[in-house]
């Protein structure tokens, strides 16, 4: 990787660290949990990783197996993640 | 890569960070969700787009097949039981980055015999690192809140040396890894070690403290898709993953402060607990 490309990606690294340690302020403890598990949805997007390491042609190689196994695993992460914290949200409003 | 896509990239970025502010505000908090999984697909749909349509009946089947087994064990837990489901997804994402980075060394080394620049190496190494801890260590939770092994705190002599020890031994390997590349010996040295380590720093922590452990663990899997979108070059990985592995410490703190703890007291374990009760 050249230099001018690792330093863009740098910026948007630490940008973004910032950005995340200000949106979190006061949270109300009930929605402790939901919020764990919302972001914990959002670190699912290896998913997108995992495309790209499933991207390869053939079934021949450990890398595609790799990115296949990479790739279920994510999906259970994103998909369960958003589903469970839909669900606890939504006790949270009938109460 | 096209214009497109990073502006779909983008767009996505955005939804990430509306979602992770209104889920911390109660009137919100549902439709933060939402927006958040709607950016969630849109890169998905973008990356999806951008990939060779030739492998697209793997990606489908892998997605199908992940999506069924997370939408299924979402609905199917019990409310009490979710917190533990939590810990189990979470470790699911940071093996799947370990996945991701082993993948992305084993193409470079075996397929297209190139070499690893360093900071690709760094990468590598960092997301396995993570990600392997990531896993081991949310699975203990996980075992420790649904009582497959015991919530008691589990220490013994010289954990800690033992702990130094292996972190250590990993930085070594780490070199050889990035020396040797085409030896496939000394990556698969630090992924037993990253996974041995995740087991190790989860065990003397007490049952009770095991949320705080989570929420921890879910800034770490943050991390280790930062370390991945490295990797890769990808920026809506390192921007998804440092929301999550910076705004995840802030939670690990608040909810240590709501418990009355310190993140070192919990970090401790056995110790912490022993002078918290006493």
């Amino acid at each position: 990787m050249d230099t001018t490309a690792l330093i863009m990606l740098i910026y948007v690294l630490v940008l973004a660290s910032f950005l995340g340690f200000e949106l979190i302020t006061k949270v109300p403890p009930t929605l402790h949990t939901p919020l764990m598990s919302g972001s914990n949805a959002i670190s699912g997007i290896t998913i997108v990783g995992a495309l790209i390491a499933t991207n390869e042609m053939g079934f021949t190689t450990l890398s595609k197996w790799l990115g296949m196994l990479a790739l279920v695993l994510a999906t259970i992460n994103v998909v369960g993640g958003y589903a469970v914290t839909d669900r606890m949200l939504k006790m949270f409003k009938k109460k | 890569m096209s214009n497109i896509i990073q502006l779909a990239y983008l767009i996505a970025a955005i939804l990430f960070v509306l979602g992770i502010k209104f889920l911390g505000k109660t009137k919100d908090a549902r439709k933060g969700n939402m927006l958040s999984a709607v950016g969630m697909l849109l890169a998905i749909v973008a990356t999806l787009i951008d990939l060779n349509l030739a492998t697209f009946p793997e990606m489908l089947a892998c997605l199908v097949v992940g999506g069924g087994i997370g939408l299924y064990y979402a609905k199917k837990v019990e409310m009490t039981q979710i917190p533990e489901m939590v810990a189990l997804f979470n470790g699911f994402g940071g093996l799947a980055s370990l996945g991701v980075a082993l993948s992305d060394h084993f193409l470079k080394t075996e397929i297209l015999a190139v070499e690893i620049d360093t900071v690709n190496s760094v990468s590598i190494i960092a997301s396995v690192l993570i990600g392997g801890v990531t896993f081991t260590g949310s699975v203990v939770a996980w075992m420790k809140l649904n009582g497959k092994i015991s919530g008691q705190p589990i220490t013994f002599k010289g954990q800690h040396a033992l702990n130094l020890g292996l972190l250590l031994t990993f930085l070594t390997v780490a070199v050889f890894t990035f020396l040797y590349q085409d030896d496939p010996m000394y990556i698969t040295i630090l992924v037993v070690i990253s996974l041995l380590v995740g087991i190790l720093v989860v065990i003397p922590i007490g049952g009770a403290d095991m949320p705080v452990v989570i929420s921890l663990l879910n800034s770490y899997s943050g991390m280790a898709a930062t370390a991945t979108g490295f990797i890769l070059n990808n920026n809506v990985l390192i921007v998804a993953g440092s929301l999550v592995g910076a705004s995840g410490i802030i939670l690990t703190q608040i909810m240590c402060k709501a418990m009355n703890r310190s993140l070192m007291n919990v970090l401790l374990g056995g110790f912490g607990q022993t002078t918290t009760s006493g």
